[in-house]
């Protein structure tokens, strides 16, 4: 933990497509100091108050990094969403930010548009608004949508005869491997009996070899 | 017993071949995995109207679509791509007379003097020019970046779409084929 470590919040322009809640990078300074000048991200404390922070001689303490990596968890909980989008009425608002994140940002493609900084989705964002202002069901707010963007913007696909394969394409090829594996386990089971008995002859031979007096007739290997 | 061997080899080749022709085509631009495909292709251009932007003479609205195949692309002065890909325009604008069609544009999220000064030193390729200032036209066709172009035959109905810089190549090979086409 001696390391320095920063926090990076990349700026807003270097990353149109990026959303608030992602982009926090951890960069190590060490390289730029000389070695042995190693520098406190917060100043190192000795003595009596170092132990009441928890923490000596400028190691960061564990609570800090804690503290750090919950507030790293509030995080992704953030959307992109922008004050004034926000309708005034919070019924209208959870619905709208329901469909809202159904709805692929078509710039960022891997993104909804409730998570999108980019201006086409904020654009997105209220026209989902507006379309629940002026009365649409949720259903309708998403067919105008696709009727623009066709079945792309939404992140969940369909269910039509284009996309069975893509819906029941994994369950196909599980029940096809273990049905595979079934019928090879199967045949190796009538295959594979064991060795064959032995014969008069390697029987004799074997009792010569372990100077034993052959069997009798029909003996048991 | 050999088949044992065989079959899966065989497999894997096939496999190979597939992501060996799937990396060509996106590395020569043949394809574009992140594409999208137009919901509008085959379907009437949306009903719209829209004034020129300040300082032009003609704006655009869908019954402009009518009666003529018409190339529409969607640009922005703020867009480096269409900056890009307007010396292109410019030629096209000159063959839009004798090729029998007409080249329109729509100035996308834009700012009317910002265009103005561009296309004062730049030269306008387009007949009619549409100014979508809210964007809102251009969700209605599906637009999600600029530049696009669209090719619409005479009936006014979307015939095609590719969102991207035009390149010579593509005009080439897909847009004046597509619009000698549907000339006749």
């Amino acid at each position: 933990m001696r390391a320095l470590l920063e926090l990076v919040i990349p700026t807003e322009a270097s990353r149109p497509c990026g959303s608030r809640s992602g982009g926090i990078a951890l960069q190590r300074r060490t390289p730029a100091a000389p070695p042995g000048t190693m520098r406190h991200a917060i100043p190192p404390l000795r003595g009596a108050k170092a132990r009441r922070y928890g923490r000596d001689d400028g190691v960061v303490g564990w609570r800090v990094v804690l503290a750090v990596l919950l507030a790293l968890l509030a995080l992704p909980a953030q959307a992109a969403i922008a004050p004034d989008e926000i309708l005034a009425d919070p019924a209208l608002e959870a619905r709208a930010r329901g469909i809202t994140k159904q709805l692929r940002c078509l710039v960022c493609q891997n993104q909804s548009i409730d998570d999108s900084n980019a201006p086409l989705a904020r654009d997105l964002r209220l026209l989902v608004r507006e379309r629940l202002k002026g009365g649409d069901s949720d259903g309708a707010a998403l067919a105008f949508v696709v009727a623009r963007y066709g079945d792309f913007v939404l992140l969940r696909p369909p269910l039509k005869a284009t996309t069975w394969l893509l819906w029941f394409g994994p369950a196909l090829l599980l029940i096809a491997a273990g049905l595979f594996l079934w019928l090879r386990a199967g045949r190796k089971s009538v295959v594979s009996v064991g060795p064959a008995p032995l014969d008069e002859e390697e029987r004799n031979r074997l009792a010569a070899l372990i100077g034993e007096k052959p069997p009798r007739n029909g003996g048991s290997p | 017993m050999r088949l044992r061997y065989i079959i899966p080899a065989f497999l894997f080749l096939i496999l190979g071949a597939g992501f060996v022709y799937a990396l060509v085509a996106i590395q020569s631009g043949k394809k574009d995995p992140s594409a999208v495909p137009s919901a509008l292709i085959g379907k009437p251009a949306p009903e719209f109207s829209l004034p020129a932007p300040e300082g032009f003479p003609h704006g655009l609205s869908a019954a402009d679509l009518k009666g003529k195949v018409t190339i529409l692309n969607v640009f922005a002065s703020w867009c480096p791509p269409c900056h890009v890909e307007h010396p292109l325009l410019l030629a096209l604008a000159k063959e839009a007379k004798e090729g029998g069609f007409q080249l329109v544009g729509l100035n996308w999220k834009d700012k009317d003097e910002k265009l103005a000064a561009w296309f004062k030193q730049a030269g306008n390729p387009f007949s009619r020019i549409g100014a979508d200032r809210s964007g809102r036209v251009g969700i209605d066709w599906g637009v999600y970046g600029a530049p696009e172009t669209y090719v619409l035959d005479r009936d006014g109905k979307i015939v095609y779409r590719f969102a991207g810089p035009l390149t010579k190549e593509l005009l080439r090979d897909e847009i004046r084929p597509l619009v000698a086409k549907l000339k006749k």
